[in-house]
């Protein structure tokens, strides 16, 4: 079952051209690792499936992506981003409390009932496996979290929303290796029903999480491939190089 | 040049000569008025009307008028600057358009604030109907604040982080749910701040009045917002040039309740501000 | 429903964008519908190198040199007092005052900005005046001299306080490159510091006679309010502010005397959006600078 299908996207910023005739397709129920240096247009990918990139002032782009066979252009922004829910690099609570943190987007979306909110809390941070640690100060502030648990805050608090796609965006790289594993550990759960796309700046753990790998490089798509067949016979020496940690 | 060292000296003290020069005369400004002020104040000077010509008796009309002004100016002016704050930290592009109203706000402060008092004559008290009346000097004095409001207010909205706009936007929150649940919140003390600020100088201004509202002397209390009123600073300035032989402890004990009123607003706004600084959670 | 919500919000904080624009347009407008009436009367050369300003005389005679002149002058008198006074100091809270005297230091400077104009008045009329009567030993203390002292103190916040941003957003690189090569603080400041933060000053120095020409309580209370052309400071003059605020009072809706007023107030007005202008595109050249 495609769940994404992209065809010769192409994006600028101003005059800076981030992505260049990317065309692919994102399966359902995988985890896509999407590897490549920086600035190679992994990011800017990753954001145009939720269409955050229009939050830029100078966005431009061509080509087309489809959820489900439609047009993400078409579709109204609010629900796309309720169905493909994002978490960020840096560990980002918003300055509210953890229940209402996790809380925020059902109720932006309408839901009024009490108890129906804190079952879809309770849930979703046991779902992100941060319930045990926080169960018994759901109204504290987030900040008071340490930077592993605000991360699978962040994870709860998408959850929360029902996305059918979780984007996360280098969700590891301010955290240490036990949490980490944590987070990936959650990942790996979550595939049964969710899609999931996986930007990550560590070949390591694109290796030990996806199913699937992309390489980009200079804003364009080199290779995608099964995890495995990537890291042990590369088509494009490009890939070889970078994951045997050429450059990059 | 030959003596780097002692030339450095010299300059240094003569920039600390020029700030005690502009330090130690506000100090005694205040002190002065405080010092002698003091004396003047009493229950009856702040809650009986103006008597014998307004050379005894107290400033009760005065405060009261003073307040329905600010009070009018704030009610018109704070949801118009607020949401003008909104337009142009959340909504506007860097274009033309935005240029223009920057702009517009940089001149609307530095209109002479006689000017004002010309433009609230001609437009409230006399094409609409208005007559001298608090409605025409709290839309007049409306008008004069709303830079502070719309540059204090955008400031504060501006130093919300946008992660926290792109997690919302992130989480399928439209833009407004966005600017309401998450940048408003965690603006609200830039804002109060703001509009403290604007109180004050609403409260202290007395050219924007002098044609559109201000009562010479008038001893009873209005009754709509259609009524003159009496003014703290206009009343300074009646009993300071045009009433010969006012008691100085009558002159003094009025400037001190202005500018008590003023300070007192400000030294608000300096407080909510620093303590919103500490207690910043990002 | 939530889309429509969203589309009127939006449009309703587009207008209230535009409300700054619309409000500076509708100010002059109004200034030009009742000022240029004037010109039916009196010709607009007549009216701006007019010797003799008699409102009430018959027929009335309403030239304002006098008033541009007393506002020439007192403007130049403080000017004068308040940009050396005013830079030095900003100079020295951002560059000398420890932390705390600084914070202090700019409370004391934000205090001054906040006191009322009729307040300031008040005290220029109890003690300026009479030290500048005593001194000169003159008839009167009500000079163009009480207002020049008396404006300068109230140009200063302003000048103290853009002059301080403009030195504070100075890279601290050029500062410490002079350092590094041996030059003394003092020389870093007059030689690197001030260059650098050159636009940023003078468009606090701009600000700060916009407010002097603008002020119109204390001066009305202090001058002396004399329609003549002035020969020296230690002369009563009538600005123009002044001549507004005090007459417009007597003035009869649709006379002369009024439309007059009005005329001044397009004066003031031009000034200032001339000065906040200028003033503004040269902050806007600091920030693009750097």
């Amino acid at each position: 079952m495609v769940k994404f299908n992209i065809d010769d996207l192409n994006i600028w910023f101003g005059g800076v051209q981030a992505l260049k005739g990317v065309s692919m397709k994102i399966m359902r129920n995988e985890i896509l690792s999407v590897i490549g240096p920086a600035n190679s247009g992994k990011t800017t990918f990753l954001r145009m499936l939720n269409r955050m990139n229009e939050l830029h002032p100078n966005f431009k782009m061509s080509g087309e992506v489809e959820l489900d066979g439609r047009k993400i252009l078409e579709l109204d922004v609010e629900s796309l981003r309720k169905r493909v829910g994002t978490v960020f690099a840096l560990p980002l609570p918003l300055p509210l409390s953890i229940f209402d943190n996790v809380a925020y987007g059902v109720k932006m979306h309408g839901l009024k009932s009490k108890t129906a909110t804190s079952d879809i809390v309770e849930k979703s941070l046991k779902e992100a496996y941060l319930w045990d640690e926080v169960k018994d100060r759901l109204g504290a502030s987030a900040f008071k979290l340490s930077g592993g648990q605000q991360q699978r805050l962040c994870i709860a608090r998408t959850l929360a929303v029902e996305p059918e796609v979780i984007l996360f965006d280098e969700p590891c790289s301010g955290l240490d290796p036990i949490s980490t594993a944590k987070v990936e550990d959650a990942m790996l759960k979550l595939k049964v029903n969710y899609t999931i796309v996986l930007v990550t700046n560590n070949v390591k753990q694109a290796a030990r999480v996806g199913d699937r790998t992309a390489f980009f490089l200079s804003g364009e798509l080199i290779e995608l491939d099964i995890t495995d067949k990537m890291f042990t016979a590369p088509s494009d020496h490009r890939t070889e190089g970078y994951i045997s940690g050429k450059f990059g | 040049m030959r003596n780097p060292k002692r030339n450095q000296k010299i300059a240094f003290f003569f920039l600390f000569l020029a700030t005690l020069l502009i330090v130690v005369p506000v100090g005694m400004v205040v002190v002065i008025i405080v010092v002698k002020g003091l004396p003047a104040i009493n229950w009856q000077f702040l809650s009986d009307i103006p008597r014998q010509g307004m050379r005894a008796g107290g400033i009760f009309p005065a405060i009261v008028g003073t307040v329905y002004l600010v009070l009018g100016a704030i009610i018109f002016a704070l949801p118009i600057g607020l949401l003008a704050a909104i337009y142009l930290s959340e909504y506007a592009k860097e274009n033309l358009l935005n240029r223009m109203i920057k702009l517009s706000i940089v001149n609307l402060a530095g209109v002479p604030s006689v000017v004002y008092g010309l433009f609230g004559l001609a437009l409230f008290v006399v094409f609409f109907k208005f007559g001298a009346s608090i409605l025409s000097g709290s839309l007049t004095l409306g008008i004069m604040i709303l830079p502070i409001i719309i540059t204090t207010s955008r400031e504060a909205l501006e130093s919300v982080p946008q992660s926290f706009r792109e997690v919302s936007l992130s989480l399928g929150a439209s833009k407004w749910q966005t600017i309401r649940h998450i940048v408003l919140p965690n603006a609200i003390p830039g804002i109060i701040t703001g509009t403290i600020l604007g109180i004050g100088r609403a409260a202290g201004e007395t050219a924007p009045i002098l044609f559109t509202v201000a009562a010479f002397y008038l001893p009873q209390l209005p009754k709509s917002i259609f009524d003159q009123a009496m003014a703290l600073p206009y009343h300074l300035y009646v009993i300071s040039t045009q009433v010969p032989n006012v008691d100085e402890k009558v002159r003094y004990g009025t400037a001190l309740v202005l500018l008590s009123l003023v300070l007192f607003m400000n030294l608000t706004a300096v407080i909510i501000r620093y303590k919103f600084r500490k207690k910043k959670k990002w | 429903m939530r889309k429509f919500k969203e589309f009127i919000i939006e449009k309703l904080v587009l207008i209230s964008g535009l409300a700054s624009i619309f409000f500076v347009i509708l100010i002059f407008l109004f200034l030009l519908k009742e000022g240029l009436a004037l010109f039916k009367f009196v010709n607009p050369l007549q009216f701006l190198a007019g010797k003799s300003w008699y409102p009430i005389s018959e027929p009335p005679q309403l030239g304002i040199l006098p008033l541009i002149l007393g506002s020439l002058v007192v403007t130049i008198g403080a000017a004068a007092i308040s940009i050396p006074i005013g830079v030095a100091c900003a100079l020295y809270i951002s560059e000398i005052a420890p932390g705390k005297v600084k914070e202090t230091l700019k409370g004391g400077i934000e205090l001054l900005a906040a006191i009322p104009s009729v307040v300031l008045g008040f005290i220029g009329m109890i003690t300026i005046v009479p030290w500048i009567k005593h001194i000169f030993n003159l008839p009167t203390g009500l000079t163009a001299l009480a207002g020049s002292v008396m404006l300068a103190f109230m140009a200063m916040p302003t000048i103290v306080s853009i002059a301080e941003d403009a030195l504070y957003s100075v890279p601290r690189s050029y500062k410490e490159g002079a350092l590094a090569m041996g030059a003394t603080h003092w020389q870093t400041i007059w030689r690197v510091m001030l260059p650098a933060a050159s636009s940023g000053i003078f468009a606090a120095v701009m600000l700060g006679i916009g407010r002097v020409i603008g002020e119109t309580m204390a001066v009305m209370m202090i001058t002396g309010n004399a329609a003549v052309i002035p020969s020296t400071i230690l002369q009563p003059v009538r600005t123009l502010t002044a001549t507004v605020a005090a007459e417009m009072g007597e003035a009869v809706v649709g006379s002369e005397h009024y439309f007059a007023l009005f005329a001044i107030g397009i004066v003031l007005f031009v000034i200032s959006f001339a000065i906040n202008v200028t003033a503004d595109l040269f902050l806007h050249r600091e920030t693009k600078k750097i």
